[in-house]
């Protein structure tokens, strides 16, 4: 168990030494939500109607910014070489690699979440639902992810690649989060789409570890 | 079912079934596509409410069914790819995949011609035409995964691991957007749900479905056959072939003749 | 032993071999010798299994390595052109997270004194980043006399290295045969006499 706190430790490590990579996917989601109150209406009741969706969407994107350093460094430098060939579990090792990822680049953006709410003028049952939904979604955005970014991490330019893979998986969870937080606004009960979003985060985190593995296998050949 | 599958493992005899198959995909394909059309377009029966613009179904459902069809039989093919480590396996989903995307294509083409009448817009985000755009999406990442690739071995399993994700993914996809529709626009009515189908109707439906089936496959083994002999080109059989269809050509042709006389 | 059996790998449909095979024993140095694009790296990355084969097997004391990953990953050292460190931590970092990684356990002194013969004394604490392409090498390098491993397996492992570092690298070479170990290496330029005694293994390019 020690080992794999080892790679967490690790992971937290160098995520932490570079901290404008943590920090560069954040302020384009501050200002890609700052672009819709100047591009749609500034008016509150049309912010607070599409608020939800904007914040959703804003996430995706930077989720996918922030998400092509997952394996990329490991993958360049050779580490996953060695990671491969240490007889580790391939499937446990990316697991806890998506769990430092998730921590350290979707914990800032629900620390972010009051100020995204008073931009766009979020009830206070709507902030609710969208940091319940956002707990749920983002570790099934960063599960999911990671399988694409295996599978791209030894192409020179993945990174419109990566979102083309990515965008139409997202857009079950952007239906039910945005609906779950539509559904407060309304102070109708959510928790069916909670319990989706639940039931999907269950899913892949019991079958997305092999395919990272197995992805990883791919490119590494 | 093993034993008889495992030898279109080997790349020459996929290729060989690929051969024997496809002039009866391709026959099959003419026969029930213009039986089924002329039959649905001219002879079936006018739609009490929509006249004859209903008729575009005969053209939208069947490929609206297949590119969902074609989508599934890729991750199929890609699983098997996966287990058994069969090459062709990953050169039959490459090649089912720009024909499913084109069937996508015409499904959302005739959707929104089908739509102009019926809603007086080219396009409403109604949810199974939504569907089939999301399934387009996933279509196009799938090929253009497989092209970023040089190495097409490489490719083949990345793309099929990406097609996998996506076939878990088609039903997730397509009760969220269903249900996001019923959410939205509740009042309205979807077009293409039709709860009874006169049977006079119905067979060109289904012999145009058929129709669109050999096609797809008259397409996939053509594809396939090319997928090898590119990827096989320096395979001895795949040589024999080239040489045997040169010597073949040139029997005949007046070229000998010149070479005899020289 | 390591032992290969009828390995065929092809590279962007170009076969870059086909039915090879290959045995290594015991206190045996085989030199892969080879021009660019013949497939050497391809080769070693098979032996460790890091990418399989189309056909063929890789056996490790008679046993398909596929099969008991975790017996013959005790037993190996790869060190390939990347050199598996991270940039942005230190020599001393990089290699205790290593050596946990592979199950390895070695006194803190140890550490110490391995840095100090491969001559990073001082740089320990540096983040690899900042040390030269050769430093670089020398930090993965360092495995070697870290891993108690019976198989290397060294793809290019003298590029970047100055002339004491190439020798360092030889004489650790042929001690390591002289122990009982078995190497499976590259190199552009021919080994020295330092290096001991060695079997050369010819891939050639095919079109």
């Amino acid at each position: 168990m020690s080992l794999y706190q080892g790679i967490f430790k690790r992971d937290m490590q160098v995520a932490f030494k570079q901290k404008a990579e943590l920090v560069q996917p954040l302020m384009f989601l501050l200002m890609v939500v700052t672009l819709f109150p100047l591009g749609v209406s500034p008016s509150p009741d049309t912010l607070q109607r599409i608020g939800p969706g904007v914040i959703w969407i804003a996430a995706i994107l930077s989720s996918l910014m922030a998400m092509e350093r997952l394996f990329r460094d490991d993958f360049q430098d050779g580490s996953l070489e060695q990671y491969m060939l240490s007889g580790m579990p391939l499937p446990a090792v990316s697991a806890v690699k998506v769990a430092a990822h998730w921590l350290v680049s979707f914990v800032p953006l629900l620390l972010l979440s009051p100020l995204l709410a008073m931009f766009l003028n979020l009830t206070v049952d709507m902030y609710i639902a969208l940091v319940l939904t956002l707990l749920l979604g983002t570790p099934l955005l960063s599960l999911i992810g990671a399988i694409a970014v295996g599978l791209t991490v030894g192409l020179q330019k993945g990174g419109v690649l990566l979102a083309l893979l990515l965008i139409p998986v997202f857009i079950p969870l952007l239906i039910f989060a945005t609906s779950a937080v539509d559904s407060a606004a309304l102070q109708l009960p959510y928790h069916a789409q909670l319990a989706i979003i639940a039931a999907m985060l269950l899913l892949a985190a019991a079958f997305a570890p092999f395919a990272i593995a197995y992805s990883l296998k791919v490119s590494q050949n | 079912m093993w034993k008889w599958l495992h030898p279109y493992a080997k790349t020459e005899r996929a290729y060989q079934l690929c051969l024997t198959l496809q002039p009866w995909f391709w026959v099959g394909a003419l026969v029930c596509l213009s039986i089924g059309t002329v039959w649905g377009l001219a002879f079936a029966p006018q739609d009490y409410q929509q006249g004859d613009s209903f008729r575009i179904i005969y053209i939208h459902v069947p490929s609206a069914i297949l590119s969902m069809g074609t989508y599934v039989a890729m991750a199929i093919a890609a699983l098997v790819g996966m287990v058994w480590q069969w090459r062709t396996a990953y050169m039959s989903m490459i090649a089912m995949a720009p024909i499913g995307a084109v069937m996508t294509f015409i499904a959302l083409f005739t959707g929104a011609a089908w739509g102009k009448p019926m809603w007086g817009a080219w396009w409403v985000w109604d949810a199974r035409l939504t569907s089939e755009l999301i399934l387009l999406f996933l279509y196009m990442g799938v090929i253009a995964l497989y092209g970023a690739f040089e190495d097409k071995q490489q490719a083949g399993k990345a793309a099929g691991v990406m097609a996998l994700v996506g076939v878990v993914n088609i039903p997730i996809i397509h009760y969220s957007v269903e249900w996001w529709n019923t959410l939205h626009q509740g009042a309205t009515i979807s077009k293409f749900d039709n709860p009874s189908i006169a049977p006079e109707m119905l067979w060109p439906l289904l012999i145009n479905l058929l129709g669109f089936a050999f096609f797809i496959g008259a397409v996939t083994t053509a594809r396939l056959r090319n997928e090898i002999v590119l990827r096989e080109l320096h395979r001895p059989w795949v040589q024999a072939l080239a040489t045997e269809k040169v010597s073949k050509q040139t029997s005949g042709s007046p070229n000998v003749n010149l070479k005899e006389g020289s | 032993m390591l032992e290969a059996r009828g390995l065929t790998c092809s590279k962007q449909d170009r076969t870059l071999f086909e039915g090879l095979s290959l045995v290594v024993k015991p206190s045996e140095l085989l030199y892969l010798r080879g021009p660019n694009g013949a497939g050497k790296t391809s080769l070693l990355r098979i032996l460790t299994g890091l990418s399989s084969p189309d056909s063929g097997a890789v056996l490790y004391n008679g046993i398909d390595i596929s099969k008991d990953k975790t017996g013959y990953y005790q037993n190996l050292l790869y060190l390939g052109h990347k050199s598996g460190t991270n940039g942005s931590l230190s020599a001393l970092d990089n290699l205790s997270f290593w050596l946990a990684q592979h199950n390895v356990s070695v006194p803190v002194n140890t550490l110490y004194d391995v840095l100090e013969k491969v001559g990073l004394v001082g740089l320990e604490d540096v983040p690899v980043r900042y040390l030269s392409a050769g430093q670089q090498r020398r930090v993965a390098l360092s495995r070697l006399w870290l891993k108690p491993a019976k198989v290397w397996i060294l793809d290019e492992p003298f590029t970047a290295l100055d002339v004491k570092g190439v020798h360092l690298l030889e004489t650790s070479m042929k001690e390591h045969v002289s122990r009982g170990g078995l190497i499976i290496t590259t190199s552009h330029q021919p080994l020295s006499e330092t290096a001991g005694e060695h079997r050369v293994f010819d891939l050639e390019y095919r079109f």
